[in-house]
């Protein structure tokens, strides 16, 4: 599939949300709620729950299931608050020692007059430096679309994965169309030229592998995606706090291309 | 000390032959308060407008030169240099247009200088290059720099102007937010002092990354500073925005920049939170 396609497959209302991989992947959960500092955000849930024996915490951009849903959640795009929020329960995670699985789904952060003035950017700057510091194993996986700043704000992990049709993007490509070409409509044309597929992010060394998708058997993909993050919290597990950190920094630090 | 009339010298032969007025007296229109002030008058004010205060943009090197000590600029990983990561289409006819209009190379000058002395390392970003826009080279330099300065121990000072991340890089140009933010972090963990300037305009990814990470925040006055550009504010939430919308003094009064401090008053300012912060190399 060309990247455009793949784009309007991974933005399908039809596709899984977070909120149905948070409740395959893990039992006894509590969700938690609010940043503690001015309000909740639907648009991040979080909480805590096993992930088969291993306590985890997971955080995930909702989309919404349903148009109430969506409405509330602003179809997926995080307040500065939910930046926040996920930020408490990361660092509560690293207290306790939990790994933390984010599942990000975002066309970009909240552009609105309240987010500027509660700060949208200062947030995920925030996120941005403490994640890169955090003392327990992070796991991202792009569910659906990977916008900008605001899906980077919980990819800053030690392992990131994209679902088959899942992208990433600095922009999305309608935006850099009506940009540079002045013409929204060349938007598969961008997308092309923006590279955001799961292969490209591979290659480029943003995300360690491609997960299948299979959502007339989600069940079973879901079974076999817990297999892997099992797997991988196993492999984390002797690594003290003080190296996953420096492992996530140097996973990072190499990213970008020029010549010298 | 610190004149930058010479910005308007280089030209003088060229407009002198036809016998026209040497450049530095020709007048110059406020695009704020639309008064006529000669280009020496403003060049000597750090192009700000003498009578109402204006700023206007200024070039990275210009900047040097105004504010810090004499020949104390040495610059650093000047030898990184753009690839064209994705051969996006228009980007090298872009770099050269960015590199014809401003003189640099790319969207941010790097190095380390003084200011009465105390030494820091400095970076500058360059809005006459593609608007500052941050791609592979601009998120290096700067992630060195801080390498560099938890090295020798020394605080960093950054100025900040940018549309933010560059669209032509893709991807990687969003890492490059990541990536920055980790190495300050890790200056900052060593006891680095970071003091950001936010001057007009620092959108984007830029601040959503490292020009929100500095212990002290200033800003000159009037900057537009935002996430996302205020037209698609206006989309989004089909209603016209107050005029002070993401300025400098909308983000002072909403709690996100320590001070707000003209460019007349930067040299002393930042020479006094320097020698606060334990002088020579601000650190433990
Ligand atoms: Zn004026």
């Amino acid at each position: 599939m060309r990247a455009y396609e793949r784009l309007q497959a991974a933005r399908d209302a039809e596709r899984p949300t977070a909120r149905a991989y948070i409740e395959r992947l893990f039992s006894e959960r509590t969700e938690l709620h609010g940043d503690r500092k001015y309000a909740d955000d639907p648009a991040v849930i979080g909480g805590i729950g096993l992930l088969g024996e291993i306590p985890v915490t997971f955080i995930g951009i909702e989309r919404g299931r349903n148009l109430e849903e969506r409405i509330q959640c602003r179809f997926g795009c995080p307040m500065p608050e939910g930046y926040r929020k996920a930020l408490r329960l990361m660092k509560q995670a690293e207290k306790f020692s939990r790994p933390v699985i984010c599942f990000v789904d975002t066309s970009g952060a909240f552009c609105g007059e309240d987010a500027e003035e509660r700060g949208q950017g200062q947030a995920i700057a925030d996120n941005l430096m403490q994640m890169m510091a955090l003392k327990t194993p992070i796991i991202t996986i792009v569910i659906g679309e990977g916008g900008s700043g605001g899906a980077l704000g919980l990819s800053v992990a030690n392992r990131v994965y994209m679902l088959e049709n899942a992208v990433f993007s600095v922009i999305s490509p309608e935006g850099c169309a009506s940009i540079l070409w002045e013409d929204a409509k060349l938007a598969a044309d961008a997308a092309e030229c923006l590279h955001i597929t799961a292969e490209d992010m591979t290659e480029f060394g943003v995300a360690e592998d491609m997960i299948p998708e299979d959502f007339a058997h989600f069940s079973r993909m879901c079974e076999s995606l817990k297999e892997r993050l099992v797997l991988d919290l196993k492999g984390y597990s002797r690594t003290p706090g003080e190296k996953l950190a420096e492992e996530r920094y140097q996973r990072f630090r190499k990213l970008g291309r020029w010549a010298e | 000390m610190n004149n930058i009339v010479g910005l308007f010298r280089k030209s003088r032969n060229v407009l002198e032959k036809g016998g026209i007025t040497p450049v530095v007296e020709e007048k110059m229109r406020c695009p704020s308060c639309k008064s006529y002030e000669t280009k020496r008058a403003v060049a000597k004010n750090k192009m700000v407008c003498p009578n109402c205060g204006h700023h206007y943009r200024i070039g990275a090197r210009t900047r040097v030169k105004a504010l810090f000590d004499r020949d104390s600029f040495q610059e650093l990983f000047a030898n990184i240099a753009t690839v064209d990561p994705l051969e996006f289409p228009g980007y090298a006819e872009k770099m050269e247009r960015g590199r014809a209009v401003s003189g640099e190379t790319e969207g941010v000058l790097c190095g380390t200088a003084a200011i009465r002395r105390q030494p820091c390392a400095v970076f500058i970003m360059e809005p006459q290059f593609m608007m500052g826009s941050m791609g592979s080279v601009v998120g290096e330099k700067i992630a060195r720099l801080f390498e560099y300065a938890e090295e020798n121990q020394l605080p960093v000072v950054g100025f900040t102007a940018s549309g933010g991340a560059r669209m032509q890089e893709g991807i990687l140009s969003l890492m490059q937010m990541a990536k920055v933010s980790g190495t300050v972090g890790k200056h900052g963990e060593n006891g680095g002092l970071y003091i950001t300037v936010l001057t007009d305009p620092t959108t984007g990814g830029v601040t959503a990354s490292f020009a929100m990470l500095g212990d002290i925040i200033l800003s000159e006055p009037k900057a537009t500073i935002g996430f996302a550009g205020r037209r698609v504010v206006e989309q989004t939430t089909k209603k016209k925005l107050p005029e002070d919308f993401q300025s400098a003094e909308f983000l002072l009064q909403h709690g996100f920049v320590d001070v707000i401090v003209p460019r007349n008053e930067m040299r002393q300012t930042l020479e006094r939170l320097l020698r606060q912060h334990g002088g020579k190399g601000a650190m433990l």
